[in-house]
């Protein structure tokens, strides 16, 4: 059992020889629709406790119109800077690099946090092409600042395999993997800075933005409630719905499963489908083949419900239940709903 | 339609990973190594229909040594036009794409696709590098393209959902899964391939601002504890109680 990420808050030793003001942490914290998300909370923390190993401090950067900024504040930030601008209405990679990697500058920052998430992904790269800077992606640790270095640790090989990154330029760039810290709120809200930015157009249009409402999308989910074609058949998914709205759970799918368009695209898990980290991950009816593994192989906490004691998955797993997933799903969702029920 | 299409070489996905004695390097003994899935099965063939369609050409860029060039012939067989390999080893995303960089700014190219990651470094960071180098836009997770005279269309996978986009100009995209289907090439492909253009050139000096230092492997799972099918209330206790994860 992986039990993730500890954050060691020890000051660190090295910090004295270091110039606090110059390796300022900005931590540009995603919103959508407005609200800010778990992982924009995920990567303040992370960007407090990692100026916190440099002796320095940590700001955040909202873009646009987003909804009291100054929780951030809550999560470790000593100031929060709103952008203003109708050019950051949607996502544009383009339009938000530029205005980060101008924040960035005006503000000095030496080491910039994003959040691992679709739009962070978009954004990383632009911003070490533009701002000169190693980067990684996808950060599992906080930084190792001994001897003046920095270095920060990320899974490759889809999982299979953990590398130590070493990055040598003057601005360090990194986004943080979904649930690889826990949220660390004892601080307080605070005032929000407008800083004066000018955005460049952007050159896309977003015709249109369809999202399931209501549902904690999978990269951000703590837990996940997964199923493959051990179901049959799509009409076969009320029990599998009814665990995870017990759970508070999002629901995930194998690969032939939404090859099958018994689920939607979205839910699909793995190598070519979405790569997902959670607290707890349920697969029931899935034989665990390497490339669904590589998808879920990172969650702290894996269950198995299949009637095939050799199904390959049970060698990934923590807990293991053999037997046909049409009886052992009902009881486990009873059981879920006596326990939270108390 | 002039397209780039950037390919990468990477263990095959059923591939056992491993490390030399010191965890400095990754150990390619017994590895078989394919074009990143993405960057063939979406990239490349999405790539192939719309010049099949719309006529042009689809160059393919590796940056890589000599061993790459299996890779690229791959590539020329399932229907690219022409290959370019800048000669040189690939240690980090930001070198690579600067390199794809330093060949697309005189070439005018329409498209510049890239797969969304490779699976052996998952870093998701070469388009978007590229982008901001060509002063592009960029469309990662791109898992439909359709193309409209001077304008495409693009569904995009964001959390949960899809957004989908229109852009004129030039731009970059990175492919996922939908945009296209897995393309065997055939003898006559493989044929072909080997008379195309194929130009190696030298790669231009840029550092390496992050690199991998040392590699190990995840713990391994201590061994799954079985729980009686009738009993999910202990599967339930053991979740809130050892594993603490409800
Ligand atoms: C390059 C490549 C990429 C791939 N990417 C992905 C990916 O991203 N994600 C992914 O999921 N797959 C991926 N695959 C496919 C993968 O190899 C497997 O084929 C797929 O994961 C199998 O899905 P499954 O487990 O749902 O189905 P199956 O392998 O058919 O397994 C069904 C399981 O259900 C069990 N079962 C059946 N009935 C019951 C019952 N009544 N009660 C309990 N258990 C039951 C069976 O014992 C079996 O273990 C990829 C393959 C390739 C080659």
């Amino acid at each position: 059992m992986d039990t993730g990420l500890q954050i060691g808050l020890e000051t660190n030793p090295q910090s004295a020889i270091r110039n606090p003001k110059s390796e300022m942490v900005i931590v540009f914290a995603e919103a959508t629709n407005g609200q800010l998300k778990k992982a924009a909370f995920e990567a303040v923390t992370y960007g407090a406790a990692t100026a916190q190993l440099l002796g320095s401090q940590c700001v955040a950067l909202t873009l646009g119109n987003v909804q009291n900024p100054g929780q951030l504040g809550i999560y470790g930030a000593s100031k929060v800077f709103n952008v203003q601008g109708t050019a950051f209405g949607n996502f544009d990679s383009q339009v938000y690099a530029s205005a980060i990697a101008q924040a960035t500058e005006k503000l000095g920052a030496l080491v910039v946090v994003l959040s691992h998430t679709s739009t962070g992904k978009s954004l990383l790269g632009r911003l070490a092409a533009r701002l000169n800077a190693g980067s990684v992606p996808g950060a599992k640790s906080l930084p190792d600042v001994s001897g003046g270095g920095f270095k920060v640790t990320k899974g490759v090989y889809s999982g299979k395999a953990i590398a130590t990154y070493e990055i040598s330029s003057p601005i360090k760039l990194i986004s943080l993997g979904g649930n690889e810290i826990p949220l660390k709120a004892d601080g307080n809200e605070v005032a929000i800075e407008t800083l004066e930015i000018a955005a460049p157009t952007s050159k896309v249009k977003v015709l249109s933005v369809k999202r399931e409402d209501g549902i904690v999308p999978l990269p951000e989910a703590t837990t996940v409630v997964s199923a493959g074609r051990g179901m049959k058949g799509p009409e076969n998914w009320g029990i599998v719905e009814e665990l995870a709205q017990v759970m508070g759970a999002t629901t995930a799918c194998s690969r032939p499963v939404a090859d099958a368009d018994w689920r939607p695209h979205h839910e699909h898990v793995g190598q070519t489908g979405v790569a997902i980290r959670p607290n707890l991950y349920i697969a029931i009816g899935i034989s665990g083949a390497i490339q669904h593994l590589a998808g879920v192989n990172q969650s702290k906490v894996i269950v198995v419900i299949n009637k095939d004691p050799e199904a390959p998955f049970f060698k990934a797993a923590d807990y293991g239940v053999v037997g046909d997933l049409f009886e052992v799903v009902p009881k486990l969702t009873a059981a879920m709903r006596k326990l939270k029920q108390g | 339609m002039k397209l780039l299409v950037c390919v990468s070489k990477t263990p095959d996905t059923t591939s056992k990973i491993s490390f030399t004695a010191d965890g400095t390097k990754f150990n390619d003994a017994g590895i078989t190594f394919i074009m990143n899935p993405y960057d063939e099965w979406y990239a490349l063939v999405r790539a192939c229909e719309l010049m099949e369609k719309n006529g042009g050409t689809v160059t393919l860029i590796n940056v890589g040594g000599a061993d790459n060039d299996q890779t690229i012939r791959k590539g020329l067989a399932i229907g690219a036009t022409d290959a370019v390999r800048v000669d040189a080893e690939p240690k980090s995303a930001l070198f690579i794409a600067k390199q794809i960089a330093e060949h697309a700014k005189s070439q005018d190219y329409d498209i510049v696709f890239c797969g969304k990651e490779s699976i052996d470094y998952n870093g998701s960071e070469v388009g978007a590098m590229v982008a901001e180098f060509l002063d592009l836009p960029f469309i990662s997770y791109a898992s439909k393209l359709d193309v409209n005279g001077a304008t495409a269309t693009v569904e995009r996978d964001i959390e949960g959902g899809v957004e989908t986009l229109e852009v004129s100009g030039p731009f970059v995209l990175s492919a996922a899964k939908g945009m296209a289907e897995q393309r065997i090439p055939n003898m006559m492909g493989i044929m072909k391939a080997k008379s195309k253009p194929f130009a190696v050139v030298p790669a231009v000096a840029f550092p390496d601002l992050a690199v991998p230092v040392a590699y190990t492997m995840p713990k391994e799972k201590t061994g799954v504890k079985l729980v009686s099918p009738d009993d999910m209330e202990e599967l339930v206790r053991l979740l809130h109680e050892e594993a603490k994860v409800i």
